[in-house]
Formats: C-alpha cells, sequence, structure tokens
C-alpha cells in the first residue's frame, strides 16, 4: 500500500506543491485556480486528486501540504476523505495537513453535521477551515498550533472577511 | 352569441399573453388578416379583449372555434400541463386497415356523445399524422365544463396517445375506450411515464432522442469532448487522477451518448422490499413485511443532472441502471419488490 510520506523525496528549489483531495473535481479546480492568482514567495504547484492512494509517478515533487476538502451536503465526500487519510503517514500531520469543509452556509442542504468534521480535524490534529466557495465568506475553525505555509496563508487571502 | 360562449371567448382570450396574441391568433386562423388589421393591438388589454369578442361575434363564432383557439392556446403552452402516456395494443395477427382520420373523429366523438349526453369535442390536425383532440365533460344533467377540458395527441401512424392530467379521472377509462375503439385497437394501457415536456416524451418514446446532429467523428480525441469541464490550461495544477477521469467520461459517453438528453422532472422509485441490514440483529432486520418506501429524484432537467453526476465527482460512474435505464425503457415510475 503505497503511503504519502513527508520527507521521503528531496525539496524542489524553491517550489511548494500542494496536493488538494476532494471528489468534486469542480470544487478542487476553483480553489487551485484562486491560490494560483496569490503572490506566493516559492514558485507554487497545486496537484488535484479525487482520492488517496495517488498513481505511482517518479515525476511528481515532493508535496508540501495536502489540503482534505469535504463538501458538508455529501456524505460520499466525507467519506472518501476518511478513506484517504489512511494513506498518509503519521508524520505529515505535524503541521502538513490541513482540512477544508464547504458548504455550512446552506444550513437545510447539509447532510454531514459540522461537528463531524471538527471532531475528524480534532483527531488527526490539524487545521480546519469552514469555507463557501459559492459565497465569498469565510469561518475559520478553530486548531492552534499549526505550522503557517506560505500555500496555507493563500488558502485564507483568498476570502477577504475572513480572520484567523 | 351565447352569453357563456362570450364569456369562453373572453377568458380564453385574456389568458394570451400580450406578446404572443398576434402570433396565436394567426394560428386559429379564424379572423382574417383585414380583420385583425381593424383592432388596434397597442392599447389595455381588457380594451383589445373586448374588441376581440365583438369581432368573432360579428363572425358567428361557435363554441367549436373557442374550443380550437383554446388548443392553439394549449399547443404554444404545453408545458402548463403534465402529460401522460398511453400505448394502444392489437390483437396478434390482426388486419389493419389503412387509417382514416375523419372516421377515426367521427368515431370517437360518437361514442363519447352515446355516453355522456354533454360533452364539448373538437379536432385539430397537426404534423406528423397527429391530431389534437379537446373534450369538455359534462354530465347527464349538466352542461360540459369548458374550463377543465382534456387534451389528448393522438399520433395516427402509432400506437402512442398523450393526455393531459385532469383532476376530473372518472372519465379516462372512458376516454380510453372512445380512443381505442375509433383507433381500431384492442387493448390501452397506462405507461409508467409522465412529464411536462410533451416534445420529450415523444421523443422517448419514438425512440427520437439518440440522434446527433453534428457529424460524429470519431478520431477526435475524447477530452475535447469533454462534458463541459473546461481543459486545464494553467500549467501548475496537475491532475493526479486523469486516467480515472477519463475513465468516467467514457463510462458516462457511452450511457448517455453525445445527443442533448429528452427532458423529464423527476424519476420517481416505489421500493417494497424487505429491510436488508450487514449488522445482524437490529429492529428493522426481523420483519417480514416488506419496507415500504418512495424516493423520488426532482431536477429542472433530470437525464442531463444524472448525466454530470459522475464527472463532477459526486456519484461513482457507472450509474445505477436504474437510473439510466430512464430512457430505454420509457419509464419514470418504477416500483421495485424482492424477486
Amino acid at each position: 500500500m503505497s503511503v504519502l510520506r513527508p520527507l521521503d523525496k528531496l525539496p524542489g528549489l524553491n517550489t511548494a506543491t500542494i496536493l488538494l483531495v476532494g471528489t468534486e473535481d469542480a470544487l478542487l479546480q476553483q480553489l487551485a485556480d484562486a491560490m494560483l492568482k496569490e503572490d506566493c514567495a516559492s514558485e507554487l504547484k497545486v496537484h488535484l486528486a479525487k482520492s488517496l492512494p495517488l498513481p505511482s509517478s517518479v515525476t511528481r515533487p515532493r508535496i508540501d501540504l495536502i489540503m482534505f476538502v469535504v463538501n458538508l451536503h455529501s456524505k460520499y465526500s466525507l467519506r472518501n476523505v476518511e478513506e484517504s487519510l489512511h494513506h498518509v503517514d503519521a508524520t505529515f500531520f505535524l503541521g502538513k495537513v490541513g482540512f477544508l469543509a464547504t458548504g455550512a452556509g446552506r444550513e437545510s442542504h447539509c447532510s454531514v453535521h459540522r461537528n463531524t468534521v471538527v471532531k475528524l480535524a480534532h483527531t488527526y490534529r490539524s487545521p480546519l477551515l469552514f469555507c463557501d466557495l459559492e459565497v465569498a465568506q469565510c469561518f475559520v475553525g478553530l486548531s492552534p498550533g499549526c505550522g503557517h505555509g506560505t500555500a496555507y496563508q493563500a488558502t485564507l487571502r483568498q476570502h477577504p472577511t475572513c480572520h484567523s | 352569441m351565447d352569453e357563456t360562449v362570450a364569456e369562453f371567448f373572453k377568458r380564453t382570450i385574456l389568458k394570451i399573453p400580450m406578446a404572443e396574441m398576434m402570433t396565436i391568433l394567426k394560428a386559429w386562423d379564424f379572423l382574417s388578416e383585414n380583420q385583425l388589421q381593424t383592432v388596434n393591438f397597442r392599447q389595455r388589454k381588457e380594451s383589445l379583449v373586448q374588441d376581440l369578442v365583438l369581432l368573432c361575434e360579428k363572425k358567428r363564432a361557435s363554441l367549436n372555434d373557442a374550443a380550437i383557439l383554446d388548443i392553439v392556446y394549449t399547443q404554444f403552452h404545453r408545458h402548463q400541463k403534465v402529460w401522460d402516456v398511453f400505448r394502444m395494443s392489437r390483437e396478434p395477427g390482426e388486419d389493419i386497415d389503412l387509417f382514416d382520420m375523419e372516421q377515426f373523429k367521427r368515431s370517437f366523438k360518437k361514442i363519447l356523445q352515446r355516453a355522456l349526453k354533454n360533452v364539448t369535442i373538437s379536432f385539430r390536425d397537426a404534423e406528423e399524422n397527429a391530431v389534437w383532440i379537446r373534450i369538455a365533460w359534462g354530465s347527464q344533467y349538466r352542461k360540459p365544463n369548458q374550463y377543465r377540458p382534456v387534451y389528448v395527441v393522438y399520433y395516427s401512424q402509432t400506437p402512442y396517445a398523450f393526455t393531459s392530467s385532469s383532476q376530473l379521472r372518472s372519465n379516462i377509462p372512458l376516454l380510453g375506450q372512445a380512443l381505442t375503439i375509433a383507433s381500431k385497437h384492442h387493448q390501452i394501457m397506462k405507461m409508467d411515464l409522465r412529464s411536462r415536456y410533451l416534445d420529450s416524451l415523444k421523443a422517448i418514446v419514438f425512440k427520437q432522442y439518440n440522434q446527433t446532429f453534428e457529424t460524429h467523428n470519431s478520431t477526435t480525441p475524447l477530452h475535447e469532448r469533454s462534458l463541459g469541464l473546461d481543459i486545464n490550461m494553467d500549467s501548475r495544477i496537475i491532475h493526479e487522477n486523469r486516467i480515472e477521469k477519463e475513465r468516467v467520461q467514457r463510462v458516462t459517453q457511452e450511457t448517455f451518448g453525445y445527443y442533448p438528453q429528452p427532458r423529464l422532472e423527476f424519476a420517481q422509485y416505489k421500493l417494497e422490499t424487505k429491510f436488508k441490514s450487514d449488522l445482524n440483529g437490529g429492529i428493522l432486520a426481523e420483519r417480514e413485511e416488506p419496507l415500504r418506501c418512495l424516493i423520488k429524484f426532482s431536477s429542472p432537467h433530470l437525464l442531463e443532472a444524472l448525466k454530470a453526476l459522475a464527472p463532477a465527482g459526486i456519484a461513482d460512474a457507472p450509474l445505477s441502471p436504474l437510473l439510466t435505464c430512464i430512457p430505454n425503457k420509457g419509464m419514470n415510475y418504477f416500483k421495485i419488490r424482492d424477486k
């Protein structure tokens, strides 16, 4: 079983690679486009994947940050993230993983409770952001003590009404 | 002109939106071009309607003429009705005479009038050997109610007829009988298919939906025929699951084809199956009686929505055959029982 490890490759020179994992391709694409519009100290690359494990590839650079995207309207997207988490090495969770939950704004459409993702993020000791990609508003969920990579700031910055 | 007929004219013309007034009146073809020119179409609608009703009175318009106008209006606004589909059949090996439209109409009218003394029946021929029939129901003692008619669209070269759903359901068996006998069939059966979009129902039932209008060039690479997902131009975004995405696209195209899907608003599944559970025990697992459950999928365009599910990542491909069989089987109402 292939497992993603944070330090199994050499870092690229002045590059940062983010991996977005989620079932809804259009959502990931939107997020990636927004991230790339931000100024970044390093050269930013975004990989989009439906789930883990990733297909084997020697050319893939080292992944610096994984964002798991859950759509609260879809139990399928939560299940997909839960299964993908098994393919990530434990050391990744020391500040290189984040969770993004979308769709909290439309309560009536939510089939996944917010507390479910809160508990999930807590279990994996990783930060959680609530976001609504259709509406330009963002609430930042709890998670003290996590790293702030450049790319991570970009995720926050794309929604100007957002505070940490 | 009879007061009730004048009122019927007034209410029918009032229904017509101002923007369509000229088009519909021309399609009705009762008032001549010259007569229409004498009317001021720029005045307030109530006054316009009064002028038009006066014109009709002068021309001695009958109840039937008003009914034909009603048919024309409905033909332009067919989406306002919900249509059911009926299929007729003959005994095997029976000789089929050449269809005679006039004889059909005479026979249909005779059967209904014999059963119900008061009923208004009007016909309007349409293209593809079809006829639109408007029926206003009355009873032995009551005059027909012109404001709750039923419409039937019968394609004479086929065993299919489409009827607008009506709340007055008691007359439907009689209607079915009249259709069957007049068209020289033996049996009529209601299909489990219903929608507002008459043209889509036609396409499903006559199997006309799977025609592509553009030339099918099989050498075009698959990603150029993607279902609306933009080809990613930014080289900094890498899709890890490109192969899987292409597989999903391919499976979706194979199931749904390249053509636009016929339009339905819902699919309904009635389950009468026993509860099956992986967990041992549990309250529902011991039940002998089937669990009754109704699942309804609604959408402004159900089949296009189903087609978009797998590429959007909301469902796995291939989709359940219960969903994909809808146009093939010509059904959007299903009853599922244990085998």
